[in-house]
């Protein structure tokens, strides 16, 4: 057992290492030195810098088969991306939580007192919840990628909470609690379903028990709906149609260094997670090799499950930007584009192994990125101590911020897929792939699309850098700490600069989507009668 | 391959310059990173190799950038985009130094993005994969819609976003039929490639209803761009509302990717889809010449004037690429370097009286021959060159575009069929007499007639930079360089043309027999029995 385990627990060392840092960042949370607090920022960068480090290290061939995963090298690509948008997710978030009190603290006014302080707690859980969405991709049965997908949410509901000085924050993490809640007992039921009709936990029996399905009489009705509403309960994580309904709201209420996070962190890890399940199912590109050593191609997922995908991906990506359209503040904009851009993800799902899977990681690092440049850039402004909401509020922002406005007009050139930036390079690849998949009508939906999108990813151009100021956006001013600044520079400079190694990029992503052909156990008799066919 | 990236990138060297530098000095520093660009050009096309045969050089593929998607960074020029390209970097600092009395505020801003969009327009003309091309005519859209958004007239934020979204939405066809090729040459051959020349290859072997559509969707994307009727209605205004050097480029420069895309994409990849959409889209370039001239005719508005003329003039260079016959073709890219110098020094003329006057319209100024001398022979002179004035460039293009729409029929014996044919001539001809007149109407009230000028002083009762009343050595030196080439083409257009011709038989290659096909295979639609009425009569 314990010869088993080893190669397992090396590869965990990325995920050990945030939580050791997690426990560290809570308990210094508590500390009475006020430069200790101001360090814990910095200490959970550190921790994430570390946690990509440590990824080349532990990450072997050899530790990977003996992990017995469905892709093994999925985590090669997956982790850095999640640590590396994890730093300036934190930069992000500097200065934000606790300021009201840190400033009266400061100020003399009141005494610290370690009962009011949740700085410590804010960035133990974001580290918790960065970790989940990496144990995502180590998953190797229905228990532990439950655990790691709840491990993602659960921080995320209370850092909605606890992460600004807003009212609304209360009010959007009690909706995403209760709504996440319910896509969990989705999923929850989806995955005993899927336990009814495989009859095992396990990943890789599972997928045998499908092939043999499909080899015989086709996968039954039990495990097709146990499948179908696992992906609608994971819908909920990457707010696609029909589960993105509380994405407005909760984008908007959360504060907006949160929001970035919800925008990205629980998304890649839904996603991961529904690469998980579809490798499962099989699709194109992928092959079994069964006891006598014979290579069984699968012809693509199953049309039932395919079809509801290409409804999802049809809906999300026409309803979010149709929803984007018609709002006046920039993060409920920013939220419906979220949705449509899951859309477009969900094209890298659809498309599957061929290129599917390497087009839908390398877009969401390009998403990550010029996202993240967008609500960094909202984040460093403030106005009258509140956050930017409304597009008045950034209307002639260049006059008095013009960086931050420039980051703002380079982050929706990226997003509406404008080259040279990283979004364009992004979306061609994902077009490509739904190409290899013989997917033409879903990539004219994604070019209708985004078209559509021009329209209000313009609005979000314009109007910083050409607008007159208005009466509100006289008062914005930026945000004490620098470092979102400094984010958002980073984030913008990331999608000029990242197309030039895109090619690099999409053969990491590429080489992190092969899957281990999986060797048939003796127990599997259905299957070589197939392959005789 | 060194020289065109030098000229490629070093604007966009110059414009980090310009970001980081002073203020006083950006305009200097734009001026010089435009210069090299054009020098860089300049030595590049000197020793071209090319001129006398339709291949491109450099001919090799470039350094790989993706190559899982099989893109390159493969630039290289035939003689028609050199041409282009060259007309580009050469109009790019006379804009520059024409902008220094004109901008005033955010100037830093202002060179830092035309240097980007010079560069992005070389690129589009200088790139042979086709990625690359779409990177460059695609992103000339942020610099410019920034230049109208920012220094333009009193609607310029609407011009400026209207401009945008029909050109992205446009261009977005484009790349779905850019896409749609390259996995075509997937399932082929097995691989991504995006060089042009083997998209070409494996698009002219699909079926004729496919090309139909590849057709279509470019045309969608070019017309746009071009633009045609009906979907040139974002021209007028961004025209009107951008700053002259905003306009001058727009109209030289970024229409010409239009015409240049149809002329490298939407004809050599889609023949057999083409010549099924080729009357239509011709019919659309004659209601563009005719429409837009009757606009002009009632036009008050000197700028909206020019710019609805380009409209016309570019309906009569798209009829010439339709016309699907070398002389045609050649006509149409001729017209295209012309129409680029003498309507960008026509931008430029209306822009130095706009600088004086504070107002465009024709109405309130006039008989300015009595002020401004020099100013009135320089408009007279690319009027003339605009109207088409035989001795001046406008002629050379206009006459061989008529004469191939003309000969463009399916019996001639040039060994090019066309589906057009003389009534397509004689309705698109009606245009090129109503230019003469309505750019007469406009010379005669702004140059000639009674000197009006506007009372109201409080337009320019603080002028940002005094102006002398009439050109200063400065805007000479602009209109000069201008006025040679402007002459210099209307005597000698024979080097330029020698140097088109191989080129534009290469593109029509595949058109002879797929008109032949179309011809046998549509004898009975409307069009077709149109023009065989009118060949049977010839038969008798």
């Amino acid at each position: 057992m314990t010869e088993a385990l080893s190669p397992r627990l090396i590869l965990l060392a990325p995920e050990m290492i945030l939580f050791v840092a997690a426990v560290v960042v809570a308990i210094l949370g508590l500390s009475k030195n006020h430069g200790i607090r101001a360090s814990l920022p910095f200490l959970t960068c550190a921790a994430l810098i570390a946690s990509i480090a440590a990824i080349p290290l532990t990450w072997t061939n050899e530790n990977a088969q003996a992990a017995n995963l469905l892709l093994p090298m999925l985590g090669r690509f997956v982790k850095p991306l999640l640590a590396g948008v994890g730093v300036l997710l934190v930069l992000l978030s500097v200065g934000s939580v606790d300021r009201k009190m840190e400033e009266s603290v400061a100020r003399g006014r009141m005494a610290f007192d370690p009962q009011r302080v949740v700085r410590g707690e804010f960035y133990a859980f974001f580290l918790l919840s960065i970790m989940g969405a990496m144990l995502v991709c180590n998953a190797q049965d229905l228990i532990w990628l439950f655990l790691a997908i709840e491990l993602v949410s659960l921080p995320t509901y209370i850092m909605v909470a606890i992460g600004g000085s807003g009212n609304r924050n209360q009010e959007a993490a009690v909706k995403y609690f209760f709504l996440g809640a319910m896509s969990t007992a989705v999923f929850l039921y989806g995955f005993a379903l899927l336990y009814g009709s495989t009859g095992s936990l396990q990943f890789i029996e599972i997928r045998n028990a499908l092939a043999a399905q499909s080899a015989g009489s086709g996968i039954d009705t039990l495990a097709t709906i146990g499948i179908v509403l696992i992906l609608l309960g994971l819908c909920f994580k990457i707010t696609a149609v029909p589960m993105q309904f509380y994405a407005p709201d909760v984008y908007e209420g959360a504060p907006t260094h949160v929001t970035a996070f919800l925008a990205f962190v629980p998304k890649t890890a839904g996603f991961t997670a529904m690469v998980l399940i579809l490798t499962c199912v099989g699709w194109s590109g992928h092959t079994l090799i069964d006891t006598d050593g014979i290579r069984i191609p699968y012809t693509g997922l199953p049309t039932s499950i395919a079809a509801i995908l290409w409804m999802i991906a049809i809906l999300t990506m026409t309803l979010g930007n149709i929803g984007a359209l018609l709002q006046t503040s920039v993060k409920r904009m920013l939220a419906y584009s979220s949705i449509a851009h899951s859309g477009y993800l969900i094209l890298g799902l659809i498309a599957g192994a061929t290129a599917g899977i390497e087009a839908l990681f390398f877009y969401l690092l390009a998403y990550g990125v010029m996202t993240t440049a967008s609500f960094a850039a909202l984040a460093a402004l403030e106005r009258r101590g509140e956050e930017i909401n409304s597009f008045s509020d950034l209307a002639g922002l260049r006059m008095r911020h013009p960086v931050m406005a420039w980051m703002l007009a380079i982050s929706a050139a990226s997003l509406v897929g404008m080259p040279p930036f990283i979004g364009f390079f992004g979306k061609i690849y994902l077009f490509i792939a739904a190409f290899e998949a013989d997917q033409f009508g879903l990539v004219l939906a994604a070019v209708l699309n985004s078209a559509i999108s021009g329209l209000y990813y313009l609005k979000l151009a314009i109007v910083p850098l050409v607008a007159p100021p208005s009466a509100r956006s006289e008062e914005v001013t930026s945000v004490p700490s620098r470092w979102p600044f400094i984010a958002a520079v980073v984030c913008g400079v990331g999608t000029i600069v990242l197309p030039a190694i895109a090619g690099t990029l999409i053969g990491a992503a590429k080489s992190s989507a092969q899957a281990s052909p999986i060797v048939l156990t003796a127990s599997q008799e259905a299957l070589p009668t197939a392959s005789t066919h | 391959m060194l020289l065109i990236w030098t000229s490629i990138l070093f604007p966009i060297v110059a414009a980090f310059a310009v970001a980081i530098g002073p203020t006083k000095s950006a305009k200097w520093i734009a001026f010089a990173g435009t210069l090299v660009s054009l020098g860089a050009l300049t030595i590049f096309a000197w020793n071209f190799p090319a001129w006398h045969n339709a291949e491109h050089f450099p001919n090799t593929t470039g350094p790989s950038w993706i190559p899982h998607a099989g893109i390159t960074f493969s630039v290289g020029f035939d003689t028609v985009s050199l041409l282009l390209a060259l007309l580009s970097a050469f109009l790019m600092p006379l804009c520059i130094v024409g902008s220094f009395s004109a901008i005033t505020e955010r100037t830093k801003e202002y060179y830092g993005w035309f240097l980007v969009l010079g560069s992005s327009i070389i690129l589009a003309f200088a790139a042979r994969d086709a990625i690359l091309f779409y990177i460059g005519y695609e992103f000339t859209l942020v610099p410019m819609t920034l230049i109208i958004a920012i220094y333009g007239g009193t609607e310029r934020r609407v011009a400026a976003i209207k401009m945008f979204l029909y050109t992205f939405l446009g261009s977005m066809f484009m790349l779905a039929a850019l896409l749609y090729i390259g996995w075509e040459h997937r399932l082929a051959v097995g691989a991504w490639d995006f060089d042009i020349d083997t998209l070409t290859k494996t698009a002219i072997r699909l079926p004729s209803s496919t090309q139909y559509w590849v057709f279509a969707a470019f045309m969608v994307g070019f017309a746009v761009k071009v633009p045609l009727f009906p979907l040139h209605t974002w021209l007028p205004l961004a025209h009107d509302q951008a700053p002259t050097a905003g306009s001058v480029i727009l109209a030289s420069a970024m229409l010409k990717l239009g015409t240049y895309g149809n002329y490298r994409f939407a004809l050599p990849m889609a023949p057999a889809g083409g010549v099924d959409l080729m009357s239509f889209v011709a019919v659309l370039a004659i209601i563009a010449i005719i429409y837009a001239s009757l606009i002009c005719w009632v036009q008050t508005d000197a700028k909206k004037l020019i710019a609805y003329s380009s409209v016309a003039h570019l309906g009569l260079c798209m009829l010439g690429l339709f016309a699907l016959n070398p002389v045609g073709a050649e006509g149409a890219v001729f017209y295209m370097v012309n129409h680029g110098l003498s309507t960008g020094a026509l931008f430029l003329c209306i822009g130095m009286f706009y600088e004086r006057y504070h107002t465009k319209d024709t109405d309130v100024v006039g008989g300015l021959a009595k002020r401004m001398p020099i100013w009135a022979s320089f408009m007279v002179l690319f009027t003339l060159a605009s109207i088409g004035l035989p001795g001046l460039n406008g002629f050379i293009g206009e006459f061989l575009c008529l004469g191939g729409t003309f000969i463009s029929e399916h019996d001639v014996q040039t060994g090019y069929p066309g589906v057009l044919g003389p009534w397509y001539a004689v309705v698109a001809g009606l245009g090129l007499i109503f230019a003469a007149m309505y750019l007469l109407i406009l010379l005669g009230k702004i140059v000639w007639g009674p000197l009006r000028e506007p009372h109201d002083d409080a337009a320019h009762a603080t002028p940002a930079v005094r102006l002398p009343q009439d050109l200063c050595f400065r805007e000479i030196a602009i209109l000069t360089p201008l006025a040679v080439a402007c002459i210099w083409l209307g005597f000698q257009p024979k080097p330029m043309l020698d140097a088109i011709a191989p080129c534009a038989e290469k593109m029509l290659a595949n058109y002879p027999k797929e008109v032949e096909r179309y011809m046998s295979q549509s004898a009975g639609t409307p069009l077709a029995s149109l023009s065989g009425k009118t060949n049977e009569s010839r038969d008798e």
